[in-house]
């Protein structure tokens, strides 16, 4: 069974029946693609990456656009901005953004972000992409089922926009949407139809996110080429595999633990519910546990943050190496970490949850599962640190932005060493600590990691480079301004300021963070401006870039560089080359750089 | 094209990635049956006996697994004819099966234990419920497998789909066989 067979799954019943052998052996592609069956119901991997892409920045702009309403709100919780209104209608009047908006925004940030921009964005992108281009592979192990998981999370993000737009708005009881309040219509407007429209968005996402990742791993296992043994793969093809395991074990279980919700909602179970009153009525539900919702949600929830953060590590590994003309320092133990990371990642999840009622005596084995974490990334901030020592560094954007995913990562995951702890997380849990510390190690890390990778692969998408300038200006704005919002947070943490308030000027307590918040917003409202810069870097250069005149523009050893400028669909127009070596010949034996498709020569040193 | 065949393949992708749906599907029932342990282990929680139409239904898709292998070992030796019958027959069983759990929440909700009544009935029916959808699933890819084998101008020598079809039967049904034992078990 070859490659192509599947590429060609509906056809390949036709050539052995009696119809005509058009597509027989020895025939090179040439199926006329339509517009629709080119750019829109798309089976190459390398368009339903561009799709994944693009509807992935849509969503970063709208919400990232909505952390800027609320953060225009904790700024001036005063101030009136007549625009509101018409931006927002009678959930602004008077230019004032009511407490209801306030919780729906916030929520819908934590949603879009985690999930359409961070996860299918980020790794649906860039497995889509890299993984057949770096393991040789003319496509996924089902191009089919992988259009199908780009058009799963079109179909969410429809009804998750649809939800924006309902008369009781969409969601608003936080991200992680925890009975009882998502459970029941009446405890709040945002409970009403946008909580459903939600948890549909949501099961559309999980359904995409396993057809993408069952594609990812059985790609990975299976078709990679003649010579390409999984130790000769490059990292970021490690990191998919890893990220791809993680979603598809994790997301099943958060699905169950959506359906049971979707049932205590509408069929009068009581899975999450017991003894409630809401205004003043007795509800009838007994014998339901809250808390277990949460087992289920963080048992994806906590994977989730490595869905996030896996690729990021990955891409960064290629291009620090890239950029540096160095091996990749440690390169097993960086395999090796990242499988810890998987491991540790489903057995950490309570750690969300140790102020629930949480026995401490169990809550003490989450924390020393949690801390152990520090092990591997340590590891591999070790590793990065010592590929880039004495490199000779070629500062592109892309290896800017991979030495500030390391600089974040190490600033955002120190604090997590502080949240894991169970006694100080009694202190800290639920404040602006939390925020800081999930937005750097997360946040801005993963956005880094997908920064460093479009800017680095953006000319394998489109056959074109993106604006040298406007790369620069757009990551030096943003790795100041993510530390200038996100520094002082820890502060306000560390006195108490909790996350998700409406208005913080009637604590007394806070009053001396008036300031302070102001200023948080301001650097706000400028590193979005600059976003919107690289959103129109992207979009230009698509049309007006600077075209790519070489195969291998950064000089790098993957496969990837051999296919054409344009690569069509099937990648490379003659043979798939066969692999020879590991990914990372940098500077050996005087050479700058060895492809991975070079034979080893008879006098070469081994790696 | 010739170049594809230097690629080393042990097995075919696609049933590869259904062992890997396998492994995804079987998270989500692990998530419902540890839910369903956390449950039980709090105050509140109700026994009662499984409806004893769930054996018979339980007979019923152990068949059609024997059906489906059956079919496969036709496919193969080109017997169309008993082909075609034993997938209508594994369908029709599928159907049964479905059928048979229905009447087996019937049951349930007749003695006074409905979908809304103690949680340790809703997890029955949510559990139960959602292994059947998994079950129509696979009667749906048995239709298609049917409209192939009747489709005239192409003809489908691979026996592939057909494999794959059988290897998620046999899953389904060997899931239900750990959902039995489960809720038999842990009341």
């Amino acid at each position: 069974m070859s490659n192509e067979a599947t590429l060609h799954s509906h056809q390949q019943e036709a050539t052995h029946g009696a119809v005509a052998h058009d597509h027989g052996n020895g025939h090179e592609h040439h199926h006329e693609d339509s517009f629709i069956s080119k750019y829109v119901f798309s089976m190459d991997h390398k368009m339903i990456a561009k799709q994944f892409l693009i509807t992935g920045i849509i969503w970063a702009v709208i919400g990232a656009g909505f952390s800027v309403l609320f953060r225009l709100q904790l700024a001036f919780p005063d101030a009136t901005f007549p625009f509101l209104e018409s931006l927002l209608g009678h959930w602004a009047k008077g230019g004032h953004i009511s407490a209801e908006a306030y919780y729906a925004l916030v929520t819908m940030h934590g949603t879009i972000l985690v999930f359409f921009v961070l996860t299918a964005g980020l790794s649906g992108t860039f497995s889509n992409l890299l993984i057949p281009l770096q393991v040789g592979a003319r496509d996924m192990a089902s191009p089919f089922m992988n259009m199908l998981s780009y058009w799963f999370f079109f179909l969410a993000s429809l009804v998750m926009t649809a939800s924006l737009f309902v008369q009781t708005g969409p969601a608003s009881g936080g991200w992680t949407s925890y009975p009882p309040l998502s459970a029941l219509g009446d405890a709040s407007i945002g409970s009403k139809i946008g909580m459903d429209l939600w948890l549909t968005s949501m099961a559309l996402f999980v359904v995409s996110q396993l057809l993408g990742g069952l594609n990812y791993i059985s790609t990975i296992l299976n078709m990679r080429t003649k010579g390409m043994s999984m130790t000769k793969m490059p990292l970021t093809i490690w990191a998919f595999f890893f990220t791809a395991i993680l979603g598809v074990l994790s997301f099943p279980v958060l699905l169950s633990g959506f359906i049971l919700l979707l049932f205590d909602r509408h069929a009068g179970t009581s899975f999450y519910l017991s003894d409630l009153f809401v205004a003043g009525k007795v509800l009838s539900n007994e014998g339901g546990s809250a808390i277990l919702y949460q087992h289920l949600f963080w048992f994806l929830g906590h994977p989730e943050v490595y869905i996030i953060i896996l690729p990021a590590m990955g891409m960064v590994s290629e291009v620090l190496a890239v950029s540096s003309r160095k091996p990749i320092f440690g390169y097993l133990a960086m395999v090796g970490s990242l499988f810890a990371i998987a491991i540790l990642a489903f057995l950490v999840w309570a750690h969300h949850m140790f102020v629930t009622g949480l026995n401490p005596f169990l809550g003490a084995f989450f924390v020393l599962l949690t801390l152990l974490i520090a092990v591997p990334s340590a590891i591999k901030v070790f590793n990065w640190l010592t590929t880039i020592w004495k490199g000779s560094i070629r500062f592109t954007p892309a290896s800017l932005f991979s030495i500030g995913f390391v600089s974040t990562f190490i600033s955002g995951g120190l604090t997590g060493i502080w949240l894991g702890n169970s006694s100080i997380d009694i202190h800290l849990h639920d404040t602006y600590f939390v925020i800081a510390h999930f937005h750097i190690v997360m946040g801005v890390s993963a956005f880094f990691g997908m920064f460093a990778g479009i800017y680095h692969w953006y000319p394998k998408l489109y056959g074109r480079y993106l604006n040298g300038t406007l790369g620069y200006i757009h990551f030096w704005i943003t790795l100041v301004g993510a530390y200038l919002i996100f520094w002082p947070m820890h502060y306000e943490g560390m006195a108490g300021m909790p996350r998700r308030y409406y208005d913080y000027s009637n604590w007394e307590s806070f009053k001396q963070f008036v300031e302070l918040n102001k200023f948080i917003s301001i650097v706000v409202f400028t590193v979005f401006a600059t976003q919107l810069l690289f959103v129109f870097n992207f979009f230009y250069s698509i049309f007006k870039g600077r075209k790519l005149t070489t195969t291998n523009p950064w000089d790098a050893t993957t496969l990837e560089w051999t296919t054409p400028i344009r690569p069509g669909h099937g990648n490379w127009p003659g043979e798939i080359p066969e692999v020879h070596r590991w990914a990372y010949d940098y500077s050996k034996d005087g050479k700058d750089f060895i492809p991975q498709t070079v034979p080893i020569g008879p006098d070469e040193s081994k790696h | 094209m010739q170049a594809m065949s230097v690629q080393r393949k042990k097995i075919h992708p696609h049933k590869y990635s259904l062992w890997i749906a396998m492994g995804s599907i079987t998270m989500m029932f692990i998530g419902f049956t540890s839910a369903y342990v956390v449950k039980r282990s709090q105050a509140n929680w109700q026994v009662f006996e499984l409806p004893h139409i769930f054996w018979i239904s339980t007979a019923v898709i152990l068949i059609s697994s024997g059906t489906i292998q059956l079919a496969v070992k036709q496919f193969k030796e080109r017997n169309m004819r008993r082909y075609k019958q034993l997938i209508t027959l594994t369908a029709i069983l599928g159907v049964v099966f479905a059928a048979l759990q229905c009447i087996g929440f019937s049951q349930l909700s007749q003695r006074g234990l409905p979908l809304s009544g103690p949680v340790s009935a809703s997890f029955i029916y949510v559990i139960v419920g959602m292994h059947m959808l998994h079950v129509l699933g696979g009667v749906v890819a048995l239709l298609i497998m049917f409209a192939r084998a009747y489709r005239t101008r192409v003809r489908v020598y691979s026996a592939v789909p057909i494999e794959v079809a059988s290897l998620y039967w046999h899953f389904v049904d060997a899931l239900w066989i750990y959902l039995l034992v489960f809720l038999s078990l842990a009341r």
